[in-house]
């Protein structure tokens, strides 16, 4: 049976760069994927767009395809991402730029488009899946985006894309597209199109199944995360993987790596919704079928929903915090009075906050005072973060912070203060009708 | 006993959603842990922090259950004030759970005394 080899080159917008690398020398793919936009990147992206028209790409997209385009070009392996992010023609000009600097003439590079659909919703009162609608957010809107499915990835693949760019796709799509074109799996094998999402959703975290996110000194050892290898999928036609990495790297593939990262941001096993299928994970089984490789099976899929899930991102106000540090005998006791110093003050300025947090990082910062269960740290950090509607306000707080040093406890020390916008996200459902994806080939 | 010694566990978030996976290292432990770790002892644990219904899936066929746990993040990652917007140490949290081992030792881990 045949069988392709994917690899999974980055798992987030900042992952390392070298792994991929490795998987392009060495890796002997067919594919190499770049997983890159979190919830909230392409809102980011958008803003960095409306700043400079030829901007909202990904930050590392031309570091990252330098590093690789050489190696894959070399051993036929084919690139998709979605480093496009808010602009995914610019990126592809891009990326035929970089192919040019390096002499890969004639390379094709595909820009998907259309996942945007700011236009077509505006001033609609779709529903959000957080309460309310659309109209509520009003003029703070700043991006909407669709999680588009393997479909245009496909048909670049077939136009004979050698980099293929998106924007805003379901992350396990971009897996699934080069195994539909691989393979020839029907748009309605439901059981071949959920196994091949239960693949990009093993690999799309790329470190995060091969040890990274998961060393617990003691109880879950792993060598060698400063050199972690990335993973290869090793996809057969009918769907069934094997889970891998290059020997020699650091980590490890386990059966327990692979569990964790199969549970990874799945709610009900069962129903797994992605825009090509509703993936079921609930019988998928792993086995340990070698060094570093487990072999997963049981993935099945039903019909998909029709529906897109689009990621509204809308300005909702500011967050500033301050920061500061206590140290030794009566550390968190000092931190305390710090931290009612602070209340006070915040109260008698009157700064119009509409949400705000104390804590004591070392103490009762990330799980509060329930979880926080004795022992007295050598040094706490206090920090108080508040939701402020302007800027101008959002200062005060790390301003109250910073003033610690000559008004407050003893030996306060390392104040860090810091204001920023923030971009929130909001969910909707839209028909997959109302999302027309177009493609673009750019040759070097 | 703390669940930590027979499972492992991991944390991953959308919105406002925390899903915590709890895993057997030994699957011979799954009746043990799936009897003691229910939805119910999970919301009470993280009372001071999820505000929404915890759903408890179960897989037995890998030794593992799945917590999705509603207004969890300070509603969302990316509005949140707290310092681990992504709630990603609740899995160490979790584990901090402690388990009640059977009177009988035998089968798994836990089972075995070895802990």
């Amino acid at each position: 049976m045949r069988t392709i080899r994917i690899g999974a080159g980055a798992g987030f917008a900042g992952d390392r760069i070298e792994p991929a690398v490795e998987l392009a020398c060495h890796g002997h793919l067919d594919y190499l994927v770049f997983e890159c936009l979190a919830e909230r990147t392409i809102a980011l992206a958008q803003q960095a767009r409306l700043a400079d028209s030829d901007k909202g790409y990904d930050v590392l997209l031309e570091q990252r395809m330098s590093a690789v385009l050489p190696a894959c070009r070399k051993n036929g392996t084919r690139i998709i991402t979605n480093m496009g992010a808010a602009n995914p023609l610019a990126a592809a000009e891009r990326v035929r730029d970089v192919a040019r600097r390096l002499g890969l003439a004639g390379l094709k590079v595909a820009a998907v488009t259309g996942d945007d659909v700011l236009a077509a919703i505006s001033g609609s009162a779709l529903s959000l899946l957080e309460g309310g609608t659309l109209a509520d957010l009003d003029n703070r809107i700043v991006s909407a985006n669709a999680y588009i499915g393997a479909g245009p990835i496909v048909e670049a693949l077939a136009a004979g894309a050698d980099v293929v760019v998106t924007g805003r796709a379901a992350d396990p799509a971009l897996f699934l597209g080069p195994l539909i074109h691989s393979f020839g799996w029907a748009k309605d094998d439901w059981e071949k199109l959920g196994k091949g999402v239960l693949a990009g959703h093993l690999l799309e975290c790329a470190g995060q199944i091969t040890g990274g996110y998961f060393a617990d000194p003691g109880v879950k050892d792993v060598a060698g995360l400063a050199r972690l290898g990335f993973p290869i999928g090793e996809v057969s036609e009918n769907g069934d993987l094997i889970v891998t990495k290059l020997e020699g790297t650091g980590g490890a593939v386990t059966t327990a790596t692979v569990k964790e990262q199969l549970l990874y941001e799945i709610e009900d096993p069962v129903r797994y919704l992605q825009p090509d299928v509703v993936a079921d994970f609930s019988q998928v089984r792993v086995r340990a079928v070698g060094p570093d490789r487990v072999a997963v099976d049981g993935g099945n899929g039903a019909a998909r929903t029709g529906l897109l899930k689009v990621s509204v991102g809308y300005v909702d106000g500011c967050v500033g915090e301050g920061q500061i540090s206590y140290a030794g005998t009566g550390a968190v006791e000092r931190g305390r009075l710090a931290l009612e110093i602070v209340r006070e003050r915040l109260a008698l300025t009157g700064v119009p906050m509409t949400e705000v947090r104390f804590d004591l990082i070392g103490v009762d910062a990330l799980h509060g005072a329930a979880l926080s269960q004795g022992g007295a740290p050598y040094e706490v950090r206090l920090r108080v973060a508040a939701r402020t509607g302007a800027a101008a306000d959002a200062v005060a707080i790390g301003n109250e912070v910073e003033a610690l040093y000559t008004n407050g406890p003893a030996g306060g020390g390392g104040v860090s203060k810091s204001v920023r916008q923030v971009v929130a996200i909001a969910s909707a459902l839209v028909p997959e009708s109302l999302v027309q994806t177009q493609l673009s080939i750019f040759e070097a | 006993m703390k669940l930590r010694q027979i499972a492992h566990s991991r944390t991953g978030d959308k919105g406002n959603v925390s899903t915590i996976s709890v895993i057997a290292f030994d699957e011979a432990d799954y009746p043990l842990i799936a009897e003691q770790i229910t939805a119910a002892r999970v919301a009470a644990h993280f009372a001071g922090i999820v505000t929404g219904p915890v759903t408890r899936y179960e897989l037995p066929q890998l030794g593992a259950l799945n917590f999705v746990m509603k207004g969890a993040l300070g509603g969302g990652v990316t509005r949140s004030l707290a310092l681990d917007a992504h709630g990603k140490s609740l899995s160490s949290a979790l584990l901090d759970l402690d388990l009640t081992a059977p009177e009988h030792p035998e089968g798994g881990k836990a089972r075995q005394g070895k802990s």
